[in-house]
């Protein structure tokens, strides 16, 4: 039984002006443990499919079973992490992270040196008690993940978390989320509009076509781990990005014009 | 990993802290300002020789204070007492009724309907109505205080209340936390700056609240002596209650301000402060 079971999954907006098919039913499943980047052009309904795996968004159609249990509402035993990453500009970093905690009616002052723990972790040592505002956009992100974290869900979900960033910015939490996730083995479901960031994060990616978004196609990646920021340049690793980008240019996405 | 070094962080500015001299001038300047404006005053009614019933000079008007303070300062504490009744009555009813608009679509079609409606009829018309309905003293000014300056606290605290970004609230909907917890630690947090914001303008409305009270049916009161110095062409006493008054509401206004800075350092607005001291 997959960890995560995606069935007939389809979603349909209605607003005043009209319904906007989003998603065509699909299907995916996700083993447990097992890293797993959505790779599609922006508007594909991947953000959209995150959400109603996450149970935020009701699908138009269809299910989502998380080990093996149908997701009526917000799913609640897994960390999520946004593109921006929302912390509260009045709690410094560790008190953001603490707010995992918090609204999981725990005490914060037991989670404490976790939360300062995994603050280390991702390399943000001695900026526990700075504000949101006195971070840079990277440092905002890291806190997000720490966050996501704090209470060891085993379903991490991340939408385009490192999107906002810089390359480099972004090279470095690509690693350290590669570092983290082979510590803790989660399940991890990976959106990105970035070719190289899916193939070199996952285990397998699924790529969606333009809206109305479906697979089109799901591709191992066979690469070992633990991978360098050099796999980038290797044959294998360029097999695998050619292989989407052909597939995009079919799609009509990318083209040499 | 030696990111606190290379990279800025996002509210540091690069200027020097200010030195003594540009504080003085940054603090002293609008006291020299007013204080040049008083002597401009002075000179301008001796040299025009305007009549002293037109315009007092400030040494009459600081001279009509000083013979009598006491008589002031008790006129002043009766207008200080409807003020801060009508603003903290604002606060007590007008933030619940914010709270109770944002949670429900019915209330809030309801209640904004009614809100706007009663905004636009002109309160101070309905002064006199208060009178009959309330009677004379304490009562009536606090009401028409409250009645003007609960608007803007409704209003800002609504909008203050809906500014939280929607991944926040999705974020909290995943931690599963209930409605109580997402309100007091998220959104009534997120609130605040707008509700400040709110109440230094409720402030001032609560001023002029209890003035327009004092003025349609009082006995007692600063706005009340300045309506008796008319009758008596008391051009001086006049002016020294607007003084009094002004006084009152400057401090009121910094009051509310005061409370903001205490309440809010990790607010955009007084951000650089904290920076600059810290670093």
């Amino acid at each position: 039984m997959a960890y995560i079971e995606i069935r007939g999954v389809g979603k349909t907006y209605h607003s005043a002006r009209g319904s906007l098919r989003a998603l065509q039913p699909l299907d995916l499943a996700v083993a447990e443990q097992q890293f797993v980047s959505l790779v599609g052009p922006s508007g594909c309904g991947k953000s959209t499919l995150l959400m109603i795996v996450a149970g935020l968004l009701a699908p138009s159609e269809g299910e989502v079973r998380i080990r093996s249990t149908p997701v009526a509402g917000p799913y609640t035993d897994l960390g999520i992490v946004f593109q921006r990453d929302v912390l509260l500009d009045w709690r410094d970093a560790v008190s953001n992270v603490l707010l995992q905690a918090e609204m999981r009616d725990q005490d914060r002052r037991a989670w404490e040196p976790r939360a300062r723990e995994l603050l280390r972790l991702v390399g943000l040592d001695g900026m526990d008690r700075k504000f949101p505002w006195e971070l840079s956009g990277g440092m905002r992100q890291r806190v997000a993940i720490c966050r996501a974290l704090l209470h060891d869900p085993p379903l991490l979900l991340m939408d385009e978390p490192f999107g906002a960033l810089d390359a480099l910015t972004r090279d470095q939490l690509n690693l350290q989320l590669q570092r983290i996730w082979s510590t803790s083995r989660k399940t991890v479901l990976f959106v990105t509009h970035s070719i190289s960031e899916a193939v070199f994060l996952a285990d397998r990616v699924v790529v969606m076509s333009p809206r109305p978004g479906q697979i089109v196609e799901t591709i191992d990646v066979e690469l070992p781990r633990p991978r360098h920021l050099a796999v980038r340049e290797s044959p294998e690793f360029n097999r695998y990005s050619q292989r989407i980008r052909t597939i995009f240019e079919q799609l009509g996405i990318l083209s040499e014009l | 990993m030696v990111e606190g070094e290379v990279e800025r962080p996002a509210g540091a500015m690069a200027r020097p802290a200010p030195g003594w001299q540009q504080r003085l001038v940054v603090r002293g300047g609008p006291a020299l300002v007013f204080v040049g404006l008083l002597v401009l005053w002075e000179a301008a009614v001796v040299v025009f020789r305007v009549p002293r019933v037109i315009l007092p000079a400030p040494s009459v008007v600081l001279g009509q204070i000083v013979s009598n303070p006491g008589f002031l300062l008790s006129q002043a504490s009766t207008t200080l007492l409807e003020v801060l009744l009508g603003f903290a009555l604002s606060l007590v009813i007008g933030i619940p009724l914010a709270v109770l608009i944002v949670s429900s679509r019915f209330l809030e079609n309801t209640f904004y309907l009614l809100l706007a409606v009663m905004n636009s009829v002109p309160k101070v018309a309905l002064a006199p109505l208060f009178i009959i309905w309330v009677g004379t003293g304490l009562p009536p000014k606090v009401a028409i205080a409250l009645m003007i300056a609960i608007f803007p606290i409704v209003i800002d605290t609504v909008i203050g209340l809906r500014s939280v970004p929607p991944e926040m609230l999705d974020l909290a909907r995943s931690m599963g936390a209930s409605y109580r917890k997402v309100f007091w630690k998220i959104r009534f947090p997120a609130a605040l700056p707008s509700i400040f914001g709110g109440a230094k303008v409720a402030m001032s409305l609560a001023i002029v609240g209890a003035i327009v009270g004092e003025f349609v049916g009082a006995d007692r009161g600063l706005a009340y002596v300045i309506l008796t110095s008319q009758g008596s062409f008391n051009t001086p006493r006049m002016f020294a209650a607007l003084a009094v008054l002004s006084v009152m509401g400057v401090v009121l206004f910094y009051a509310v301000d005061f409370m903001e800075r205490r309440m809010l350092p990790w607010h955009v607005s007084h951000r650089g402060e904290a920076v600059g001291q810290s670093e």
